[in-house]
């Protein structure tokens, strides 16, 4: 039945191959970007234990919705009707100035810039490593997700695609560790690279003389200079200015504007094949000029 | 035909271990989350070292990496290693009294736990918080039901 003296030396050797094998595993999969498609096969065949933890909050879910008063149910109706009305509102007065905008674009021989292919995802409730902030959305390969790909909601940027399988996809969240994003001042048009802090609540940008005119309040947008993502998205707020002395640099902290910890619903959206070599050369060159060497930062590009 | 059947059970209590690893749960709780994969892998590999040990360990380690979205290779490394010390002394720890167990299942979830810290903090620039080590505690105190359990349930099919 089992051999009488254990075969230590043969488990000895056992262990060396594992620790080999997940060594060599840990390079592969963070330095080389052709892993990625073993990955993604992996990950699809994991993907049933993913879905199969989700099941228990989504009947939660499902109970929740299904015990709202009708009173409820009636207010939130007619909330709603008026915030669709106002929106509609708006939307007249947006179409038109995003006609004007197109023919001044025009005139000034820039890109014009196109709609884009938009998808909404759900996130799925699944427990993910303690050491880095993502979130598992319900679409995959399947549908065209790509890594790289921005994530977006209605508040602002939520963060980018790093792990993609058959019917989800992993999104590491721009205030993880490892996460950083071009982004620039809307006030001044300054530039920065904004840092994930490690929380979820948390980005810093790193580098920025005390000089610099930013301010508590300040809102940064996306630049779209990485070629991650698309140019204008809200992504937070300076919360945080100090200078000290002795310093090379000022501490520069910021709060992203998506609620992060209660983000439901996440928008994916594609990047325009004939639009996305071009960009903005003219513009980039200019701007360059300042710290040239930020702009290779820490954007993950896998 | 009973080992292959045998094998069946036991795979499935891994997998339902893993599941367990991702249940989501409210944020207040979840750094008190027992490392289930290890207990039921530990449990397995104690009682059937010949048949379970860092093959299992290895694959059942690799799923959980891609579970939990963690470099691949981090969770399989951990648990080979503490995989190998349950196996290599698994006379020992099987003689000894299941509160000793625990002490030393709660040694082992501490060693998993900084093995895959220092490998992500190769990777990355991550700190460690007290609040990571708390499941240690859970662990140990799970580990005696677990114990009973496992064992019943390899009593009953006559896993071997």
């Amino acid at each position: 039945m089992k051999p009488i003296f254990a075969t230590s030396t043969s488990l000895q050797l056992r262990l060396f191959l594992a620790v080999i094998a997940s060594f060599s595993l840990i390079v592969f999969d963070s330095k080389f970007d052709s892993f990625s498609n073993v990955r993604l096969y992996l990950n699809t065949a994991v993907s049933p234990l993913i879905y199969a933890a989700d099941i228990p909050s989504e009947m939660l879910k499902g109970v929740s919705n299904n015990v709202v008063s009708r009173r409820d149910l009636r207010k939130k109706v007619a909330e709603q009707k008026d915030q669709l009305f106002t929106q509609q509102v708006q939307l007249l007065e947006f179409k038109h100035l995003k006609q004007e905008n197109k023919r001044l674009r025009a005139l000034l021989n820039s890109p014009v810039h196109t709609d884009q292919r938009k998808l909404v995802a759900e996130i799925i409730t699944v427990n993910s490593d303690p050491f880095s902030l993502q979130v598992v959305i319900n679409k995959g390969a399947m549908e065209g997700v790509y890594i790289g790909q921005p994530v977006l909601n209605e508040q602002g940027v939520v963060g980018q695609i790093v792990d993609v399988a058959a019917t989800y996809s992993r999104v590491l969240l721009i205030s993880d560790i490892s996460h950083g994003i071009p982004v620039r001042v809307q006030r001044n048009d300054i530039r920065a690279i904004a840092n994930g802090g490690g929380e979820l609540n948390s980005l810093n940008l790193p580098y920025m003389p005390h000089s610099t005119d930013i301010q508590v309040g300040d809102v940064l947008v996306t630049s779209g200079l990485g070629g991650v993502f698309p140019e204008g998205y809200p992504v937070a707020t300076i919360s945080e200015f100090t200078y000290q002395v002795g310093q090379p640099y000022a501490q520069v902290e910021a709060k992203p504007a998506v609620a992060l910890e209660r983000i439901r619903y996440v928008l994916l959206v594609w990047d325009n094949d004939d639009n996305a070599s071009e960009g903005d050369p003219a513009i980039k060159d200019l701007d360059d000029v300042n710290e040239p060497q930020l702009e290779t930062g820490k954007e993950k590009t896998l | 035909m009973t080992s292959a059947n045998g094998r069946f059970k036991l795979i499935l209590t891994l997998i339902l271990a893993l599941l367990l690893t991702a249940l989501p749960v409210p944020e207040p709780i979840d750094s008190f989350r027992p490392d289930w994969v290890l207990l039921v892998l530990g449990y397995w590999c104690m009682a059937l070292p010949y048949r379970v040990s860092i093959g299992y360990a290895w694959v059942t380690g690799l799923a959980l990496d891609l579970l939990l979205g963690a470099p691949l290779g981090i969770h399989s490394l951990a648990l080979s290693i503490v995989i190998y010390i349950i196996v290599m002394n698994h006379r020992l720890i099987r003689n000894i009294s299941l509160w000793q167990q625990a002490l030393i299942v709660g040694f082992l979830t501490m060693l998993n736990k900084l093995i895959i810290f220092w490998a992500e903090k190769l990777l990355f620039d991550i700190s460690i918080t007290p609040m990571y080590l708390w499941s240690i505690l859970t662990t140990m105190l799970i580990w005696p039901w677990i114990f009973l359990i496992l064992r019943k349930i390899r009593r009953q099919f006559a896993i071997r």
